[in-house]
């Protein structure tokens, strides 16, 4: 039964779309066919239940349609006060988004989903409240009639006749928990309205002669069962996937549809979405840009920009591809995303341009293969969406003015030719040539004037009759089609060089602003100079102003850059760039969230959480709606999030590696001296007692050796003591160098006269000049550097080796040296011989244990010196420990008395 | 014990320490009374005038230090510090407060004994009014009445400071001198020197006296606090 087991991959999309971090709240829709079939009374009813089950419910907005059994339900509910919005003189009561979050009940109940909110309110549709109380963790009930549904909008509009703006995206429905459709017949919709239970009577009447009619209701009533339905089967299949059923899976469909600037794609657009829904696949919407590209703010650009916004809005992937050719490009994209269904536009081209050109649609066919193509005829949207930032092109008067000159020019010398005696065949190409000039430099508009023109002059002044036109000049009108037509060629063709220049220059600023920002952001470091340079690049790139907000920790976004930007100095901006970043959206100016803002506010999105938000006011604003530069300005902002990411990383990691090594070394000293304490007192416990229950037959000799081993072992556990007290002293800074000026051969006799006990059976050659002068050092620390060093020695070497202490001035500075013929340090090693708790694996064997400790006693009372100590091998064998001190102030002269000549007083 | 032998004062608040040198102490003929704080000691000592005192310096009713001051107003036998304490400044003050040596734990036994017979022979040598002339250890010989000093028979030629020195660390033979106490013999009280003036005579004076300075046999140096003169 191995067909049993759940499809992995299900599982997995099941389990992404369950475990999205913390709960979001259910939405449940009570969805209707037209206004009246008691949706808001449902909805009520359904709170009034879950009021008695206890749960903490709360209107947030009902519409107040005033229907009084509606009313009589709204009692008993607690209600948030809607908030008052002034528009244009008008109060509008909305529904209060930051109350009801703040309030925060279990469910709340939120009338017309689809609703479009008043000016100056966070969002602009009422789904997008909704949407964030369900971020919230509130579950929501809300109310829809099916026209609101953007994929259904134009077919509902068709049907009725009445084009209804307040859509809400498909995804939105999509994600709802629970659709419960309230129905009520026609008929009895009707006597409703009648009896003005839905509008008030002057408003029922009409709507009863427009919208409510009976035809209407039954089209709209059956369009939402379907919805319902459809709905209902994706639960079903939801839930027999969960279930593993053993049928086959279906293989996922994946639909395609390629978009352009014609008003016809939105059409296609919703067809497309109507199938993909109606398939169950997901479907990408793609446009394709001819390389090279049009002017950046052309019209048909911003077209099909907003067409693609469409698709996305109901639900698509979308993709903008550039390639020279349409068809190749599609079906590379096609087949390279496993896409099974092509959705295409039928030809508008005349019927003649397809006979000799072909059309898309058939290149599309001859090359799609395996992939189905599905032509839908296109047709004007009805609710054209207007053009904001349509520009109207100025018309360039100078560009004529000096198209006159040219043809004044013409006239002079076809003047002068005629006055040569040239034929009027010259004199015509004289013309020509003008109107060729003038088209390669001004343009189409002024190439065809000048072609108009200059047959006109033509006419008048070179052929006869002179000085007036004459029918039998009738003739001249191929030359005027000559000349128009050379106009038009020349002045395309380079108007297309032009455009393709633009494009060029446009995509390489763009690339060389990303290069730059990559460029600034890796080379340099910490969070401070990454967001000043960020902040700078992004200013130069979008020409404008930039703000940087991040948050560090739990708290709210701090401002890190731009302070002097108006884009701080309204406040509306801090919460715009707090809400990106609690969202991870983009909003403010220009966009559907938050457009009060006077800048647009962009997310910085890391790949672990949202670091903060970017703001960016440009002087020419009008730049962000084109998809280019949105995309730009995207692509900046993950640029410097990951960065910024890079570099907390960075130093994250560093303070992890501190803390390994913190822990390591604490490690060590925990295991060192737990061994190195116990082991002496273990034996000495062990002797004293082994000696206390003498049964007196052990002889003399082993009494003295065990007495031997207790000396010997307490001797090494005060040494030991000794120097974790010194370590802790110096480290306690404690032990600051008392510094006076010192004979070196007296504290070597001194550290030689402690040590006399370990180096009794070494040779120790001392090799101080008698006449070296005094030094300047802490003579109880030095000793112990000098004992330490001379311990090591002895435990590390075999008896009988030699120890030499030696000691040279060499310029400013003192170097005492400390060097034995034994084995010398293990390879390797040499400098770890002197960190803390560092011991040397091949120890003597009858040799002393050690802490680990003396070395690093010693090389924190040598930089307490300001001296540096150098472990070493010699090459002619064995270890050599060499320390430099400072000695660049002259010591005091001590002025010797003399012998007496009698020595005797 | 005969009531002659000469009666030792131990100041120790710990136990085991007390048992441990109150038995070696014993072992060698000493007469020993112990006390376990400053008070007990000051009364047992104006009862009973110890020979030689033993003090530990952390003792639980009064700081060490004012236990010894307050027996030097009127005692003059010796008093050896005996303490856990090992920093130089700690041993300076101890000497300078009329100490007359300074052990630190954890200590030998042995070496504790030398020490005790040391002081009490400086102490019996003060007590007669005309003591020897002549001192010597090991190879060294310094005849204080003819001012001759000599090693292996072989007479040092000394310059008057490094005499002075010489002869200081000879009255408190065995004894360890603070560096301010050498500066106020040698150089009288109201000398300006610092201490290396000392460091560099005390170094000629051992290249003279000793057959290897670097290994000193008879000046010894206890870092940070001063010098002593070896005795035994």
């Amino acid at each position: 039964m191995d067909d049993a087991r759940p499809n992995p991959d299900a599982l997995l999309a099941r389990a992404t779309a369950l475990d999205d971090g913390p709960r979001r709240g259910r939405l449940k829709i009570f969805f209707g066919y037209a206004a009246g079939v008691g949706k808001t009374y449902a909805m009520l009813e359904a709170a009034h239940r879950e009021k008695a089950d206890g749960v903490d419910v709360v209107i947030g907005y009902v519409e107040p349609h005033g229907r009084p059994e509606t009313e009589a339900l709204v009692q008993g509910l607690e209600v948030l006060p809607p908030r008052p919005i002034n528009y244009r003189g008008v109060t509008l009561r909305e529904f209060d988004l930051d109350a009801a979050l703040v309030r925060k009940p279990t469910l709340i109940l939120v009338d017309e989903l689809a609703h479009s909110n008043a000016e100056g309110l966070r969002h602009i549709k009422r789904w997008q409240d909704v949407d964030e109380l369900l971020n919230a963790g509130i579950d929501v009930y809300t109310t829809l009639n099916v026209q609101h549904v953007e994929s259904l909008n134009d077919v509902i509009a068709q049907i009725t006749g009445v084009v209804v703006r307040e859509t809400l995206p498909d995804s939105v429905l999509e994600r709802a928990d629970d659709i419960e459709l309230v129905d009520l017949t026609p008929e009895e919709l009707t006597d409703r309205l009648k009896e003005g239970k839905v509008y008030v009577p002057q408003q029922a009447a009409r709507a009863l002669q427009h919208y409510f009619q009976k035809a209407n209701l039954t089209a709209l009533r059956e369009i939402s069962l379907r919805q319902v339905a459809q709905r209902l089967r994706k639960d079903v299949d939801a839930a027999r996937k969960e279930k593993a059923a053993t049928e086959p899976w279906a293989t996922n469909e994946r639909l395609l549809v390629c978009v352009g600037p014609s008003p016809t794609s939105a059409k296609l657009i919703r067809t497309a979405k109507r199938m993909a829904t109606a398939f169950g696949a997901e479907w990408l919407a793609v446009a394709i840009e001819p390389k090279g590209g049009g002017s950046s703010l052309s019209v048909a650009r911003q077209n099909v920009a907003q067409h693609l916004r469409l698709a996305e809005r109901l639900g698509a992937e979308t993709h903008t591809l550039s390639g020279d050719s349409i068809s190749p490009t599609l079906v590379e994209f096609a087949v390279s995303r496993n896409v099974t269904k092509i959705v295409v536009g039928k030809s508008s081209q005349p019927r003649w341009k397809r006979l000799l050109f072909g059309t898309v649609v058939d290149a599309i066919l001859d090359r799609s293969g395996d992939i189905d193509v599905y032509i839908i005829r296109g047709e004007p949207d009805r609710t054209p969406p207007p053009r904001p930032f349509q520009r109207s092109t100025p018309v360039a008067w100078g560009d004529y003015l000096r198209a006159a000159i040219v043809v004044v020019i013409c006239g002079l010398v076809g003047w002068l030719s005629l006055a040569m005696q040239l034929t009027v065949a010259n004199i015509v190409m004289v013309f020509l040539l003008g109107v060729a000039l003038v088209a390669a430099r001004y343009g189409r508009g002024p190439a065809i004037a000048t072609a108009v023109v200059n047959v006109l002059v033509f006419d008048f002044f070179f052929v006869p009759p002179y000085l007036r036109f004459a029918v039998s000049d009738a003739q001249y009108l191929i030359t005027f089609a000559v000349m128009l037509t050379i106009g038009i060629i020349i002045s395309t063709l380079t108007s297309r060089i032009k455009d393709q220049l633009g494009a060029a220059r446009h995509l390489q600023q763009r690339t060389d602003a990303l290069f730059r920002l990559t460029k600034q952001l890796t080379e340099v470091a910490g969070p401070e100079f990454l967001i000043r340079t960020a902040g700078q690049q992004l200013q130069t790139i979008f020409d404008g102003e930039a703000a940087i907000f991040v948050r560090d920790g739990p708290g709210p976004v701090q401002l890190r850059h731009g302070e002097n930007t108006s884009i701080v100095r309204n406040n509306v901006n801090g919460t715009v760039a707090q809400w990106v970043t609690d969202h991870d959206q983009i909003a403010g100016l220009g966009t559907d969230t938050l457009p009060n803002a006077t800048a647009l506010f962009v997310p910085l999105i890391g790949s672990q959480r949202t670091l903060g938000a970017i703001g960016i006011r440009s002087n020419d604003f009008e730049r962000f709606t084109d998809p280019d530069q949105g995309r730009l300005l995207e692509t900046c902002a993950s640029l410097i999030a990951l960065s910024l990411e890079r570099d907390q990383s960075v130093i994250e990691a560093s303070e992890a590696k501190l803390k390994v090594q913190a822990e390591e070394l604490r490690n060590s000293l925990l295991n060192s001296i737990s061994h190195d304490l116990r082991t002496p007192l273990a034996v000495i416990a062990a002797a004293s007692s082994s000696l206390l229950e003498d049964s007196s037959d052990q002889s003399e000799s082993s009494h003295r050796e065990i007495l031997q081993t207790i000396a010997d072992e307490s001797r090494h556990l005060a040494r030991l003591v000794e120097n974790l007290l010194d370590m802790t002293r110096l480290e306690a800074g404690a032990a600051a160098p008392k510094k006076q000026w010192h004979v070196l051969e007296e504290i070597v006799g001194s550290a030689l006269a402690r040590t006399r006990r370990h180096l009794n059976k070494h040779i120790v050659r001392v090799g101080i000049p008698a006449n070296f002068p005094l030094v300047l050092l802490d003579g109880v620390l030095m000793e112990q550097v000098i004992v330490n060093l001379l311990e090591n020695a002895a435990r590390y070497t075999p008896a009988g080796s030699e120890i030499d202490i030696r000691a040279d001035r060499i310029e400013t500075t003192v170097e005492f040296c400390v060097s034995d013929n034994g084995p010398g340090l293990p390879r390797g090693s040499e400098s770890q011989v002197l960190e803390k708790f560092f011991r040397g694996q091949a120890a003597i064997a009858d040799s002393r244990r050690g802490v680990g400790l003396g070395l690093a006693i010693c090389q924190a009372i040598i930089q307490a010196h300001g001296g540096k100590i150098v472990a070493r091998n010699r090459p002619s064998g064995g270890a050599e420990f060499v320390i430099t001190l400072p000695a660049d102030q002259s010591p005091p002269h001590v002025l010797l008395d003399e012998v007496p000549h009698t020595g005797e007083g | 014990m005969s009531s002659t032998s000469p009666l030792i004062l131990l100041i120790d608040d710990e136990k085991p320490i007390r048992r441990l040198v109150h038995t070696s102490l014993g072992g060698e003929g000493y007469r020993v009374v112990e006390a376990e704080t400053g008070k007990d000691a000051i009364q047992l000592a104006v009862q009973q005038p110890p020979d030689l005192v033993i003090l530990d310096l952390g003792l639980p009713d009064m700081d060490g230090q004012a236990v010894l001051s307050q027996l030097r107003e009127w005692l003059r036998a010796p008093i050896i510090i005996l303490s856990a304490r090992d920093q130089e400044n700690q041993k300076i003050t101890a000497l300078d407060l009329g100490a007359d040596d300074y052990l630190t734990k954890p200590f030998s036994t042995g070496e504790l004994l030398a020490r005790v017979r040391v002081a009490l022979r400086h102490a019996a040598q003060r007590g007669t009014d005309s003591p020897s002339p002549v001192f010597s250890v090991g190879e060294l010989t310094v005849d204080m009445g003819t001012r001759r000093v000599a090693v292996r028979e072989t007479e040092i030629r000394l310059t008057p400071i490094e005499y002075k020195l010489l002869t200081t660390l000879v009255r408190n033979a065995g004894k360890v001198l603070t560096h301010r106490f050498l500066l106020d013999e040698v150089w009288g009280k109201n000398h300006t020197r610092e201490n290396h003036y000392l460091r560099v005579f005390m170094a000629s004076l051992r290249r003279k006296i000793e057959t290897d300075s670097a290994q000193p046999r008879y000046l010894l140096t206890e870092q940070g606090v001063g010098y002593r003169l070896a005795y035994e």
